[in-house]
């Protein structure tokens, strides 16, 4: 399994290459290798009942990571979905780019957002697949911005992105949650360990976080804004990722985890409720839309809502009908995807309102479209219709008012369905002809394949239902952990499920007449809806790029004196606060300090701190550079006094040198600078003066601290004792220089050479003048 | 006595950065070089002051003997010394050259990096 997922990363690798050679055909043969790997998937089928196939790669095995697969019902139904899906959109992508400049690129984007779903579908390692899922996010995020300049696309790509984005972050930390918790990362050990989970008090955490990554993915409310402006994208990317695989990668997760999380009253109440909302809210947005495409994506926030809800239920009866209509929808949407593209394609018109009659110019896609919306509305011999039993089945058994209440939306959503399948096939495709900007014709075989192919299959699957058992049953049994039996037929007798569905159909086809009055009756709503999470998020962003530039525009003044008052500031802030709480060991420790000083301190000492303390004085206050350099250098001269009191003759030697040093080279540039002239206010000198003082008092004190602190052994001694055996130097100091600690004194000298260089290349350069100054 | 060393420190420290918050430029130099004088007088107090012998070995003697300063922060600030003039010296060529090529000494002048 390994093997088939990095076979769609390396022909995405190498596809903008390959399609330069291979030229208009490319399509064609990149499909191949999905095509390939369809097949690969189903001839898993079989042996689904017994034991799944399962490999593993080591990663990160110190950390339980590791590159594992497990090909279960639930993963190969999925990966037969990309791959088989991914090859006719593999095939149309080359119809309906036909001359793009970069349709190379696309391909590659393509094949690995293939490649990406299969390794989140098939990972057994919790953090492999969140790996594969952010792949996906990162190559839906370029296949929607693939048109880059647009605007609108960009815009649509960077939305996905970042919801989808911050979702897999909160649900990264689920996982590792999920996974410290239970002990394993690996999903197989994962889902058999449900109780030890559930028990614990960080379920509720996990299931949040979690639940946040699969609803943004999965453009549950009130994440689902990002859904339809996603469909800036080019139609096969709509109706291969935001259709039919990626945005199924969160049900698909809900789906994976249920065992270890779900069951519980928290599940049953999140998903459930978050299901059951979308699935209406979806249905009722899509009524409201006319470009074909939109139209589109909000029905499919309304499907995944459905299956959210399903699983959020939880029954075997749900989750049954859960795999049913993952597998209807994902046939009929992406048919009706494919045939929106074809017809915008070959008429340049996207707004049903001003589509029709194009049966007779585009039969194929109109038959394969017409197929699918039969599907979608849930009409008898249609693969749909079984789907849709199963789901009112499963509800209408359910005990309490939340079944009602489900059931209700189940059968208002239905029938919503019924009028956008209508608005999708019915309007376009017959009543009467209508001028298009494009006179339509028929559209390449590529671009037929899909809608037709995928309507034959919903046709044999409606007609014979029992042929997807083998493919849905095995998916059941992953998710429920048991076995179960999956009886799909096309008639299951007079039933409250069918009378339902006699309902749906007659209120569908009733609203859909009377279409106008309901757009009447929401306009209202959707006034609302104007300022739902769409403009929160646009808040949102815009509030992060103001709060930047405030944050840019209050720290990085460019004046030295803000930026050295930030950091002191915080310093003093942070080691004050510390301060203070150590408040009364402080003045304890400060008492002694000064009781002890009196006693000890001889008077030659308090000259030279005198002598320091005029000097630094002299040094602030001194009205010409002269006077400031020789205050200076009265400084250094006292401190190499200090040096010599205590015991540290060779720091004395060192600081007379430098301080001589010092002195002459300021005095040898000063000459050429300016008298002092600038006044500060004297606003800013009490800001300057209080900023400085407070950080000389926390410096001080931090010195007093720091000298109170004894009784520690230090790496003193052993210079001590070391110095003549091992340094063969009496001089301690200098053999800790030269010899214990060579290399850094060696880094000194570096520094000191490329201090050099620097002052004597600044001194030769000459910048060039302007000519035009 | 460290205390009276520990004022002198918080003295330096204050006095260099009142300096370095001035708008001109010289003062900056002078700032920086008392805030070196402090850091090196910090160390020295820190580790405790002692009146006493340097940590020299006596002539024919291999182990020291008697109490005598502490080596290591000794080791330290001579380092900290020859670097700070290194600086010192880079910063007053730099600070020349800058006066040179834009003829100002207003560091509130200096804020971009077109003249």
């Amino acid at each position: 399994m390994l093997t088939a997922i990095c076979s769609g990363f390396i022909l995405a690798a190498l596809a903008p290459w390959a399609h330069r050679r291979l030229g208009d055909k490319s399509g064609w043969i990149f499909s191949l290798l999905p095509l390939g790997l369809f097949f690969y998937f189903m001839s898993h089928i079989p042996g689904l009942g017994q034991a799944a196939a399962h490999e593993s790669h080591g990663w990160i095995p110190s950390l339980g990571i590791a590159l594992s697969f497990h090909a279960d019902g639930l993963a190969i139904l999925f990966a037969a979905l990309i791959s088989g899906i991914g090859f006719l959109v593999t095939v149309y992508s080359g119809g309906y780019l036909h001359g793009h400049p970069l349709l190379g690129r696309w391909y590659a984007f393509l094949l690995m957002f293939m490649a990406s779903m299969l390794g989140v579908v098939l990972s057994n390692n919790i953090i492999a697949l969140f790996v594969f899922w952010e792949l996906t996010s990162l190559s839906s995020y370029l296949l929607i911005g693939f048109h880059h300049r647009e605007e609108e696309s960009r815009y649509a790509a960077l939305q996905a992105l970042l919801v989808t984005g911050l979702g897999g972050l909160a649900m990264l930390a689920g996982l590792v949650m999920l996974g410290m918790t239970a002990g394993t990362l690996e999903l197989s050990e994962l889902t058999t360990r449900g109780d030890l989970v559930r028990n614990q008090p960080e379920y509720l955490p996990i299931l949040i976080l979690v639940l946040l990554g699969a609803f943004t993915k999965s453009a549950q409310i009130p994440f689902h804004f990002w859904l339809p402006n996603a469909m800036a994208a080019p139609a096969p990317a709509s109706a291969y990722l935001h259709s039919s695989t990626m945005v199924k990668a969160g049900v698909f997760l809900l789906a994976r985890l249920s065992p270890a999380l779900g069951g519980t009253a928290a599940w049953t109440g999140l998903v459930g409720t978050i299901g059951a909302a979308t699935f209406l809210l979806g249905a009722f947005l899509a009524v409201q839309q006319h470009a074909m495409k939109r139209l589109l994506a909000y029905s499919t926030v309304s499907a995944l809502g459905a299956m959210t809800m399903l699983l959020g239920v939880g029954t075997p009866a749900a989750v049954k009908a859960m795999a049913a209509f993952c597998l209807a929808h994902a046939l009929y949407k992406a048919a009706l995807f494919l045939a929106a593209g074809a017809v915008d394609h070959e008429t340049g018109e996207r707004d049903v309102r001003r589509l029709g009659g194009l049966a007779g110019a585009m039969p194929f896609t109109a038959a394969g479209a017409s197929i699918a919306a039969l599907s979608m509305a849930g009409i008898p011999l249609f693969f749909g219709f079984a789907a849709k039993e199963l789901v009112y089945e499963s509800l209408v058994h359910g005990h309490g008012v939340f079944s009602i209440i489900l059931t209700f939306v189940a059968v208002a959503s239905s029938m919503l369905f019924l009028v956008v399948a209508a608005c999708a096939a019915y309007l376009p495709f017959f009543g009467e002809k209508k001028q298009t900007p494009k006179h339509p014709h028929e559209a390449p075989w590529s671009m037929r394949l899909g809608p037709l192919l995928l309507g034959f299959l919903t046709v044999v699957l409606g007609v014979f239902p029992a042929l997807a058992t083998p493919l849905l049953t095995p998916v059941a049994e992953s998710i429920l952990g048991a076995h179960v039996h999956l009886h799909l037929g096309l008639w299951h007798g007079v039933s409250l499920a069918l009378t339902l569905s006699t309902v749906t159909v007659a209120g569908g086809l009733a609203a859909f007449w009377k279409r106008e009055a309901l757009y009447g009756v929401f306009a209202l709503p959707m006034r609302a809806a104007q300022w739902g999470p769409a403009r929160w998020y646009d808040w949102m962003l815009q509030g992060m790029m103001d709060g930047a530039k405030w944050q840019t525009r209050v720290l990085q003044s460019g004046y030295l004196r803000y930026y050295l008052i930030t950091i002191i500031l915080t310093t003093v802030a942070v080691m004050g606060a510390l301060l203070i709480t150590q408040g009364a060991g402080l003045a304890a420790m400060l008492l002694r300090r000064i009781s002890a000083t009196i006693w000890e301190l001889r008077y030659y000492e308090f000259g030279v701190a005198a002598i320091l303390v005029a000097g630094i004085a002299a040094v602030v206050h001194s009205r010409t550079k002269l006077a400031a350099v020789a205050a200076l250098g009265v400084v250094g001269y006292g401190i190499a006094i200090v040096f010599v009191i205590f015991g540290a003759p060779d720091l004395a030697m060192t600081q007379f040198l430098i301080e001589t040093l010092t002195v002459i080279l300021f005095v040898l540039v000063f000459y050429h600078l300016p008298q002092f002239s600038l006044r500060a206010s004297s606003q800013a000198v009490a800001r300057n003066l209080a900023v400085a003082v407070a950080f000389g008092v926390v410096m001080g004190l931090l010195t007093l601290i720091a000298a109170d602190l004894r009784g520690r052994p230090s790496v003193s001694q052993f210079f001590l004792e070391h110095s003549y055996d091992m340094g063969h130097g009496r001089n301690i100091v200098n053999v800790i220089l030269v010899d214990f600690r060579g290399i850094d004194t060696m880094g000194e000298i570096t520094v000191l050479a490329v201090a050099a260089v620097g002052a004597y290349s600044l001194l030769k350069l000459r910048l060039g003048r302007r000519a035009d100054k | 006595m460290e205390f009276v060393f520990a004022v002198v420190v918080g003295g330096l420290y204050a006095a260099g950065l009142y300096l370095m918050l001035q708008r001109n430029i010289i003062k900056l130099v002078l700032g920086l070089s008392l805030l070196s004088h402090g850091a090196n007088l910090l160390i020295f107090t820190a580790a405790g002051l002692t009146r006493a012998h340097a940590p020299l070995i006596d002539e024919g003697g291999a182990v020291l003997i008697g109490r005598t300063a502490d080596p290591l922060p000794q080791a330290l600030i001579l380092t900290a010394i020859v670097i700070s003039f290194g600086v010192t010296a880079f910063m007053l060529v730099l600070v020349h050259r800058t006066h040179q090529e834009t003829g100002t000494d207003d560091l509130d002048d200096l804020r971009t990096t077109d003249t």
